[in-house]
C-alpha cells in the first residue's frame, strides 16, 4: 500500500512512523485498521448473542457472560467501530477537500486516536480480568452502581480515556475547517463531506461532556463512595439518565450525518451531476444538528416524566423527520435523470435509502410518546435502530470505504467481490432486523438471556440468526476484498472514478505527505468539476511554488495517552488495595510528564524545499 | 492587532491610528466600568442590601462584565468572529438547556 517505500526501512521503522506520525493520512490508516478490528470484535459479540437467541431456552452462554456480550457488543460497535472508522474517513479525506495541507492540529490528531485506542483496549482487557461490564451500553444506574466486580469500572475509564480523545477530534475538525480551507473555498462551497463534519464535529464538542460528566459522577459513586445516584443517600439515578442521553441522542446523529454526507458526494458523482438542492441539503444538515439537541428525552418517555415533558419531546423528535426527509428526497432527485454508475459504493448508496428510511419511520413510531410505552425496551426498538445504524452508518461506511479506498490506499478496491460482499450483508440485514420489529411487537422484551418455547417467538428468532450469518459472509468477502485488492490489483490515478468533482481527486492517489504542491484556487461548488468543465486538467494553483511548512513526528501523544492507560487500571484497582495508587501517580506521571515536554520544548516542524518538490512534480506529482 | 508596517499608504496609515485611538477609548471605558460594577457587587453585600433585589443584580452585573470581557478585550465585536460566536452561543444554550431541565423535570 502506500508504505510500499517505507517496507524497504524493515518493519521495525514503519511501526516507528506509525507511533510518531502526525499525518492525517497516516492516521486515517490507524483509524482504519484499529476501528476495523473493533468492528469485528463487535461482530463476534453480535454473533455469540444471536447464536444464544437462536432456539428457545438456549444455554449456549451464560445469563451472566450474555449480559456482557450485550453490554461489549452496544458498548464496543458505537464508541470502538463507528466512531474511529468514521473518523478514518474524516481524517482521509476532509483536509483533501478543503485544499489543505493537514489538520489545524497534528499533534493533537494523534493524540486524539491514541487516546480513543487505549480507552478501546482498556475496555477490552475486562474480558481477561473477572468480568467485561454487563449494564447495558446505556449503563443506567443503580444497575451499574451496584454491578459487583471491576466491569463497570473499565466501561467508566475505557469510555473516559477514549471520549477525551474523540473530543479532541472534534475539536480539531472544526478548527480544520473554519481556518483551513484554501482561497475561494466559502463556506457554501464546501463538499457535503466537509459540512456534515463540520456539524458533526460541533455535535461532539457539546455532546460529549455530558458524557464526560456522567462518567465522572459515575468513578466517583463506584470508586469513591460518592452517591449521586444513590436514591437511599439522597441521589437520584434518573440523572445518569439524562446525562448519558443529553450525550447520547446527538452522538446517534455523530454517527449518521459524516455519512449523510459521504452520500451526498457519492451520489453526485455517480450519477455524473451536481448535488440537487445544495443549500437545502446544508441547511438540512446543520437543523438536524441543532434539533439533535431538544429529542435526547424520547429515550426516557417510560421514566415518568409527565405528560407536558413528554409530549414536548415527542414533537421536537418527530420534527427532525423533516429535515431527513428533505434529504432523502434530494439523494433521489441528484439521482433523476444523472448518467448512474452501479459501483459498489453506489449500491450500498442506493440500498441506504430505503433500509434507513424504515428505521426513520419506526423512529416516528418510537416518538409518539404513548405508543412508546408498548414498543420501550423491547425488541421493536433494537430493530429501530438498526436499520438507521446498520442500514445507515454500516452502509455508509461501506460506501464511503469503496468510493475513498483508492484515494487511501491507490487502488480501487475490486468491483466484482465488492458487490459479492453487498449481496449477502444487504439481504443479510434486513433478515436479521425486520423480524426483530414484530419479534417487538409480539412481546419479546429486549436484553432478555432467554425466551421461552410455546411464546411463539422461535420462528422470527431462528430467521434473524440466519440473516446476522448472511452478513458475517459478507463481512468475510469484504475483508478478503481488501487484500484480494492490495495483492492483486492495480495502481490508479488521482481520478479513477473519472467523474470526480471534489478537490481530493485532483491530486494523486495517495497523495504525497503535503497533500498539495500548491494549494489551489477554488473557483465554485465542486471545483475540479469547475475546472474540467473549462477544458482544465487540473486545479489552478493559489500561490507560486515555494517552500511547505510541515509538523514533525512526534512519541508524545502515545507516551500521554499510555499514561492514562496506566492510571486506568490504577483508579479501578485502588479500590482494592491502595498499593495500585502507584499506577495512578506513575500513569499521571507519564501523561503529565509528556505535556510539559511538550510545552518545552520547542518544536517548529520542517520545511520541505522547492528542489524536493520539482523532484516530485517531474516524477508526476504535480498533476 | 495590525502591524505599522511602512509599505502602507499614508492615508491608510492615520486611517489605523484613529481606529487605535477609538479602540482605546473604549477599553479605557469598558475597563472603567467594569471596576465599577465591582465596587457596587462588593457595596450591596457589605451594606447587606436584601437578597431578592440582591442576588438578580449581581447575576445581571456579572453577564455583563463577562459580555464586556468577551466584547471589548476579547475582540470578539471585531469582524471575523462570527463562528466563535455561534459556538460560545451554542455552548451556552446546551448548558442552559441541561439546568433547565434538571430544575424542572428531575428536581421539581
Ligand atoms: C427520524 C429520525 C429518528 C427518530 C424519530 C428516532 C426516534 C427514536 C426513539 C423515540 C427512540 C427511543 C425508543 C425507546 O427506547 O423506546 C429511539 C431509540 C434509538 N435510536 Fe432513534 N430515532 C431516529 C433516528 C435515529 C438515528 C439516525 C439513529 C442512529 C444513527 C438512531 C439510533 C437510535 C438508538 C441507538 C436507539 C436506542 C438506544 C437504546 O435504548 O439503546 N435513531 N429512536
Ligand atoms: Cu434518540
Amino acid at each position: 500500500m502506500s508504505t510500499a517505500v517505507a517496507q524497504k526501512r524493515g518493519l521495525g521503522a514503519v511501526i516507528w512512523d506509525y507511533l510518531t506520525t502526525v499525518d492525517h493520512k497516516k492516521i486515517a490508516h490507524l483509524y482504519l485498521v484499529s476501528g476495523g478490528l473493533f468492528f469485528l470484535i463487535g461482530g463476534l459479540e453480535a454473533m455469540i448473542i444471536r447464536i444464544q437467541l437462536m432456539k428457545p431456552d438456549n444455554d449456549f452462554i451464560s445469563a451472566g457472560l450474555y449480559n456482557e456480550m450485550i453490554t461489549m457488543h452496544g458498548t464496543t460497535m458505537i464508541f470502538l467501530a463507528a466512531m474511529p472508522l468514521i473518523f478514518a474517513i474524516m481524517n482521509a479525506v476532509v483536509p483533501l477537500q478543503i485544499g489543505a495541507r493537514d489538520v489545524a492540529f497534528p499533534f493533537l490528531n494523534s493524540l486524539g486516536f491514541w487516546l480513543f485506542l487505549f480507552g478501546g483496549l482498556m475496555l477490552n482487557v475486562s474480558w481477561f480480568t473477572g468480568g467485561a461490564p454487563d449494564a447495558g451500553w446505556t449503563n443506567y444506574a443503580p444497575l451499574s452502581t451496584t454491578s459487583p466486580g471491576h466491569g463497570v469500572d473499565y466501561y467508566v475509564m475505557g469510555l473516559q480515556i477514549s471520549g477525551a480523545g474523540t473530543l479532541i477530534g472534534g475539536i480539531n475538525f472544526l478548527v480544520t475547517i473554519v481556518n483551513m480551507r484554501a482561497p475561494g473555498m466559502t463556506y457554501m462551497r464546501m463538499p457535503l463531506f466537509t459540512w456534515s463534519v463540520f456539524v458533526t464535529s460541533t455535535l461532539i464538542l457539546f455532546a460529549f461532556p455530558a458524557l464526560t460528566v456522567g462518567l465522572f459522577l459515575m468513578m466517583f459513586d463506584r470508586m469513591f463512595g460518592s452517591a449521586f445516584f444513590d436514591v437511599g443517600l439522597g441521589g437520584n439515578a434518573i440523572i445518569w439518565e439524562h446525562l448519558f442521553w443529553i450525550f447520547g441522542h446527538p452522538e446517534v446523529y455523530i454517527l449518521i450525518l459524516p455519512l449523510f454526507g459521504a452520500f451526498s458526494d457519492i451520489f453526485s458523482t455517480f450519477s455524473k451531476k451536481r448535488l440537487f438542492g445544495y443549500s437545502a441539503m446544508v441547511f438540512a444538515t446543520v437543523l438536524i444538528g441543532f434539533l439533535g439537541f431538544m429529542v435526547w428525552a424520547h429515550h426516557m418517555f417510560t421514566v415518568g416524566m409527565g405528560p407536558i415533558a413528554n409530549s414536548i419531546f415527542a414533537v421536537a423528535t418527530m420534527a427532525i423527520a423533516v429535515p431527513t426527509g428533505i434529504k432523502i428526497f434530494n439523494w433521489l432527485f441528484t439521482m433523476w435523470g444523472g448518467q448512474i454508475r452501479m459501483t459498489a459504493a453506489m449500491l450500498w448508496s442506493i440500498a441506504f435509502i430505503p433500509s434507513f428510511t424504515i428505521g426513520g419511520m419506526t423512529g416516528v413510531m418510537l416518538a409518539a410518546a404513548a405508543a412508546d410505552f408498548q414498543y420501550h425496551d423491547t425488541y421493536f426498538v433494537v430493530g429501530h435502530f438498526h436499520y438507521v445504524i446498520v442500514g445507515g452508518v454500516a452502509f455508509g461506511l461501506f460506501a464511503s470505504l469503496h468510493y475513498w479506498w483508492p484515494k487511501m490506499f491507490g487502488k480501487v478496491l475490486n468491483e466484482k467481490l465488492g458487490k459479492l460482499a453487498f449481496w449477502p450483508f444487504f439481504i443479510g440485514f434486513h433478515l436479521t432486523f425486520f423480524i426483530q420489529h414484530f419479534l417487538g411487537l409480539m412481546g419479546m422484551p429486549r436484553r432478555y438471556w432467554v425466551f421461552l418455547e410455546g411464546q411463539g417467538l422461535a420462528t422470527g428468532n431462528l430467521i434473524s440468526t440466519i440473516g446476522a450469518f448472511f452478513m458475517a459472509i459478507g463481512t468475510i468477502i469484504f475483508l478478503i476484498n481488501v487484500v484480494y485488492t492490495s495483492v492483486k490489483e492495480k495502481k490508479v490515478s488521482g481520478d479513477p472514478w473519472e467523474h470526480g468533482r471534489t478537490l481530493e481527486w485532483s491530486i494523486p492517489s495517495p497523495p504525497p505527505h503535503y497533500n498539495f504542491v500548491q494549494t489551489p484556487l477554488v473557483r465554485g461548488l465542486d471545483p475540479l468539476w469547475v475546472e474540467k468543465m473549462d477544458g482544465k486538467e487540473g486545479m489552478t494553483p493559489a500561490e507560486p511554488l515555494g517552500d511547505i511548512h510541515m509538523p514533525n513526528a512526534s512519541i508524545l501523544p502515545f507516551t500521554i495517552s499510555l499514561g492514562t492507560f496506566i492510571a486506568g487500571f490504577g483508579f479501578i484497582y485502588q479500590v482494592d488495595d491502595p498499593i495500585w495508587l502507584v499506577a495512578v501517580f506513575a500513569g499521571m506521571g507519564l501523561t503529565l510528564g509528556s505535556m510539559l515536554t511538550r510545552s518545552l520544548k520547542d518544536d517548529l516542524g520542517h520545511h520541505i524545499h522547492k528542489e524536493e518538490l520539482e523532484e516530485d512534480i517531474k516524477k508526476g506529482v504535480g498533476k | 492587532m495590525a502591524d505599522q508596517s511602512h509599505s502602507k499608504p499614508v492615508h491608510h496609515q492615520e486611517y489605523e491610528k484613529k481606529q487605535h485611538r477609538e479602540e482605546m477609548k473604549q477599553q479605557v471605558l469598558t475597563f472603567a466600568l467594569m471596576i465599577l460594577f465591582t465596587f457596587i457587587a462588593f457595596g450591596m453585600v457589605i451594606f447587606e442590601v436584601d437578597s431578592y433585589f440582591i442576588i438578580p443584580t449581581l447575576i445581571i452585573l456579572a453577564v455583563v462584565q463577562v459580555a464586556f470581557q468577551l466584547y471589548y478585550f476579547m475582540h470578539m465585536k471585531n469582524k471575523g468572529h462570527d463562528m466563535v460566536a455561534v459556538m460560545m452561543y451554542g455552548g451556552v444554550a446546551v448548558a442552559a438547556l441541561t439546568i433547565i431541565t434538571f430544575t424542572s423535570i428531575i428536581w421539581w
